[in-house]
């Protein structure tokens, strides 16, 4: 097929298999890590305003790639030596929960000053005014730029491949090194790629229609 | 509508509001925003079972005198007791107070993502801590007393305006206050929602409910509340009974009555 063998093919999907994995590490890890986030940045408190400010700016100043370097080659230093999937996920939890925590924030905050005034004129404590008032609100308008999102976290997963992590962009790279194909290998690589992501795009269109229309 | 309509609710109200000390208690108050000051020196005092309306042009500081009452503003100088409780010097639990102190707004603030009778039951559930029977029991009661029994179900968007803001006062009676505030709760209505808001309030008072409203409605100012309060330039000018608009005593209220009719 394409001039490649089923093997050679298959091969290529193996890494993309390891690619979806990563995807999921990142978006698991970036929403464990990026609720809080979003809360700090939201808070009125300001130390941990400042805090979370000063991780977000420090993660969206540091291109992706060189993030997974200083988490690879930073753990080693210290003495434990972890699989490349391992350093790939944290690198990742990193880079979504900074993006993530944003997206988050900016939902919260769009929930109307007067939704707040009306719970606390309630008696309702802060959490409750919090998880039973503002959240619900805040995680509709939610879901649509995180889908989104998703899109972005699955295609950066790429980067990986500067550890030697094997994934999709990986698995096609060693194909191609074998075969010498680069255009028909990198084609298929893209075009799984692209399998994975416009699903997900066509989601996050959809959902931003139906929030639109309510 | 039967505006004197009595409900069981009525007669615990008005046993309830048997007290001579009165509910809420101005006495010299002020209240500043930066440089601007908004009240300067207010004595009011409000009984059990009383509807209060304080009528006058926009930044004469009725709405900010409203927003006092249940904390949402804090007083610079002076005494404001509110059902028994300081709400000068010294910190105050507001959360505690706001279980007495209902406050319905203009806007009427629903929750968007819950139904009518979540709405109106979601602070009883939390702060009260009913079970749901007893919410569905309480919820049921509320929204008949403004008309709404077959709403429970809906969600805000799918009411009119009207019917939002009746929503809005049922969310604040299902936490038995002692003092309902509102905060010019028909200036986003056409007069005909306006007037079916107004028979729900017409009628609560009439059963005994303590109010104190910000109000345009002169008409219903004069018809239904036992004192009205005119303000102007953060002072009470005039105050009185309803007739009162009939017979204004100063300038200021003659030119706002006459522009108001």
């Amino acid at each position: 097929m394409f001039g490649l063998t089923i093997e050679q093919i298959a091969f290529i999907f193996r890494g993309a298999g390891w690619t979806i994995v990563l995807s999921l590490l990142g978006f698991v890890g970036g929403t464990l890590l990026g609720l809080p986030v979003a809360l700090a940045r939201a808070s009125r408190r300001r130390s941990l305003k400042i805090v979370s400010g000063l991780f977000v700016q420090l993660v969206q100043g540091i291109p992706l790639p060189v993030i997974m370097f200083v988490v690879y080659f930073g753990i080693s230093i210290g003495g434990y030596d972890v699989p490349a999937l391992v350093a790939a996920g944290i690198a990742m939890t990193l880079y979504s929960s900074a993006y993530l925590g944003e997206i988050w924030r900016g939902c919260i905050q769009a929930v109307p000053k007067t939704q707040w005034e009306a719970g606390e004129c309630l008696a309702l404590t802060n959490t409750q005014r919090f998880v039973f008032v503002i959240l619900p609100q805040a995680l509709r308008m939610a879901v649509p730029p995180t889908v989104g999102f998703l899109v972005q976290i699955v295609k950066n997963t790429s980067y990986a491949v500067v550890i030697g992590f094997f994934d999709l962009t990986y698995s096609a790279k060693v194909i191609n090194n074998s075969t010498f194909m680069p255009f028909t290998v990198f084609t298929i690589a893209a075009l799984i790629y692209f399998a994975i992501c416009f699903p997900m795009s066509v989601m996050a269109r959809r959902f931003e229609r139906r929030l639109n229309r309510t | 509508m039967n505006i004197a309509a009595t409900t069981p609710r009525a007669t615990e109200i008005q046993s309830m509001t048997r007290s001579d000390t009165p509910l809420v208690r101005f006495h010299g108050v002020r209240k500043s925003f930066g440089e601007l000051e908004v009240l300067k020196g207010i004595d009011l005092e409000v009984a059990s079972g009383e509807v209060v309306a304080l009528i006058g042009r926009s930044g004469s500081g009725k709405s900010t005198a409203l927003r006092c009452v249940n904390g949402l503003e804090r007083i610079n100088a002076g005494e404001l007791t509110v059902c028994g409780r300081a709400l000068h010097g010294g910190k105050v639990d507001l959360r505690d107070l706001r279980q007495d102190v209902g406050i319905v707004f203009q806007s009427y603030n629903l929750f968007p993502h819950l139904t009518v009778e979540q709405n109106v039951t979601l602070a009883p559930r939390k702060v009260h801590k009913i079970g749901a029977a007893e919410a569905r029991d309480l919820a049921e009661q509320v929204l008949a007393q403004v008309g709404l029994s077959e709403k429970a179900k809906n969600y805000p968007e799918q009411l009119s305006g009207g019917q939002q803001q009746r929503v809005a006062i049922a969310r604040s009676l299902a936490m038995r206050p002692k003092l309902i505030l509102f905060d010019e709760v028909t200036s986003a209505l056409d007069p005909e929602l306006t007037g079916e808001v107004l028979r729900v309030i017409a009628k609560l008072a009439a059963e005994g409910m303590t109010m104190m409203l910000v109000t345009h409605e002169m008409a219903f100012a004069r018809s239904v509340a036992d004192q009205v309060v005119f303000m102007h330039q953060g002072r009470i000018w005039e105050s009185g009974k309803g007739d009162m608009l009939d017979d204004p005593q100063t300038p200021e209220l003659r030119q706002f009555v006459g522009n108001g009719l």
